[in-house]
């Protein structure tokens, strides 16, 4: 498909509104993503037309629900290319998939003593749950440091690796910094000393290809709502073999095979992982968002937003005073900045005012707030739905932004 | 005289109509400039005031807030290392500071809503601002106990 973008933007309803008196600017996309017509429409047509549950109704509807839902499974399938539909579930999201992997994988593999890596850039949902699981356990949660530009050191991580090492989980984009991590160096560094790879894919599956079996990780997350589809839909990822080592996570409804008082038999993977009813109507959402990335091309939205990112860093940069915080060259898709002095909610109230939604504050990142020694930063996080006339008004705002708080 | 609480209420609502709207921000003589001029104005505290046990919590900007009595009348003190947050306590103070305990805890804060400042502000701000209005009104329960004891 041809890269429109008048075209896209008319397929985004919410992209029409006047906020203030002024057309609607979205970049908080990080944070979560605007909605194609297509996906709406699939969540209403659900409710409208095949509302019922899935997988052991034996009427009509429950048939459609059941394929529409299990169709959905092998677009992700095909989507981050992995080896087969039983290693894709269904979760609430990214933080939910990190907590079913933190607390089943500790269960099985952390001990006390052991250490478990993740890294300075990481959101507080791939921290707290590896602290709780190592406070349990007993267990020490290693930390790789970065460097001013807000690089992981490959070298320091290196050193992190030993035999007591069990689990490494990391970003693979930082929501912060916009960093794309070398996940293939690190994934490949881990495997040689038989470590598995946890990448949380929040910031990334949107916005970059994702071929889970050549990056070889263990593990992948991600988030419906990140990626233009619905809230409260989540994928987690993880090689067949180590998932049907995992103990099941939530207890009732699919997870289970046989039940008597005295014993419970649990269900195959991917079943075992969803316990309860699922949240059918939004995995059928997802499936649309898949459909409609897939319609305009993963490598083609990489490319225009790498063009968009460039194009924002160099219009921000000229504005005297602002300070741009994650600079690698290997970047996408955010700038978190600072003007000055001028405290980050300060500068948002006002930017939000031109209509422009941008996020303020620590980000979920407030360890790598404390490695800055900032107390929050102003992010914009673009989307390929956005254009350089909006960076254009952005950094009109910041002027404006500027005059008022000098 | 002092001035009761409504009639500073009224006071501010008449003086901020005088202002081109929030949203209207590029115009220069906007509310929100006028806000963050009155916040600059706001006398600075003592750093002793600045102290752990006086931040705020639950709002989103540092804020520190303390109060004293005098002649049995409310004294505020106040900072915040935002901008607009300290506008915001700058109106508070004007209206909370020299009024008696009693007036301070049974005052309607409406006027908040009558200059549009509440529908204005982010939605963790309104709920400092909430916080704000709720520890000034503490602060003043705690000393109308304390002068009710002394009379006793």
């Amino acid at each position: 498909m041809e890269f429109d973008i008048k075209k896209i933007r008319a397929d985004f309803p919410i992209l029409k509104q006047i906020i203030y008196n002024k057309p609607l600017i979205y970049f908080d996309n990080a944070a979560t993503t605007q909605k194609s017509l297509s996906v709406i429409e699939s969540i209403s047509e659900y409710y409208k037309t095949i509302n019922s549950n899935i997988h052991r109704g034996v009427h009509h509807l429950s048939i459609l629900a059941t394929n529409q839902y299990e169709e959905t499974r092998e677009i992700i399938q095909k989507f981050i290319n992995a080896k087969s539909k039983n290693e894709i579930i269904f979760t609430r999201g990214t933080t939910e998939s990190i907590n079913l992997i933190a607390n089943t994988f500790a269960k099985r593999f952390i001990n006390k003593n052991d250490e478990v890596i993740i890294s300075t850039m990481e959101h507080h949902s791939n921290i707290v749950p590896w602290q709780m699981a190592c406070e349990e356990k007993e267990a020490k949660l290693k930390v790789i440091p970065i460097n001013e530009s807000g690089e992981i050191i490959f070298g320091e991580f290196e050193k992190l690796l030993n035999k007591k090492t069990k689990i490494i989980a990391i970003t693979h984009i930082s929501n912060v910094l916009g960093t794309i991590n070398p996940i293939k160096k690190i994934i490949e560094k881990a495997h040689n000393f038989n470590i598995p790879v946890l990448i949380d894919g929040a910031q990334s599956a949107a916005h970059t290809k994702i071929d889970v079996q050549e990056l070889d990780c263990d593990f992948f997350c991600f988030s419906g709502h990140k990626m233009y589809g619905p809230t409260g839909i989540g994928v987690l990822y993880g090689k067949e073999k180590l998932l049907d080592e995992l103990p099941p996570y939530q207890g009732g409804g699919d997870m289970i095979d046989k039940v008597t008082f005295e014993k419970t038999t649990y269900n195959k993977i991917p079943l075992k992982f969803e316990a309860g009813t699922q949240n059918i109507a939004d995995a059928i959402g997802l499936k649309s968002a898949i459909e409609y990335i897939n319609k305009i091309g993963i490598e083609n939205i990489f490319r225009y937003e790498k063009e968009i990112l460039d194009y924002a860093t160099k219009k921000l940069l000229e504005i005297e005073g602002l300070k741009i915080f994650g600079t690698s060259k290997n970047k996408t898709s955010v700038i978190s900045f600072l003007v000055g002095n001028i405290k980050p909610d300060d500068a948002g109230e006002i930017i939000d005012k031109f209509g422009i939604a941008v996020r303020t504050g620590h980000h979920c990142a407030q360890p790598l707030m404390d490695w800055y020694k900032i107390p929050g930063t102003v992010r914009a996080s673009f989307a390929f739905y956005n254009t350089k006339e909006e960076i254009d008004m952005l950094a009109k705002a910041i002027h404006r932004v500027k005059v008022m708080f000098s | 005289m002092t001035k009761t609480i409504k009639e500073i209420q009224e006071e501010i609502i008449e003086e901020f109509s005088k202002y081109a709207d929030w949203s209207d921000i590029e115009n220069d003589n906007n509310k929100y400039f006028h806000l963050i001029e009155l916040g600059r104005a706001l006398p600075p505290i003592d750093a002793t005031m600045k102290s752990e046990k006086n931040i705020i919590d639950g709002c989103q900007s540092k804020v520190w807030l303390t109060a004293k009595v005098e002649n049995d009348k409310m004294i505020y003190f106040a900072d915040s290392n935002t901008e607009i947050t300290k506008g915001i306590i700058s109106l508070l103070i004007r209206v909370f500071s020299n009024q008696t305990p009693d007036d301070i805890i049974n005052a309607n804060m409406d006027f908040l809503k009558e200059m549009g400042l509440e529908n204005h502000l982010s939605p963790t701000r309104a709920n400092g601002l909430i916080i704000m209005i709720k520890q000034m009104k503490l602060y003043a329960l705690a000393s109308k106990a304390r002068l009710s004891n002394k009379k006793v």
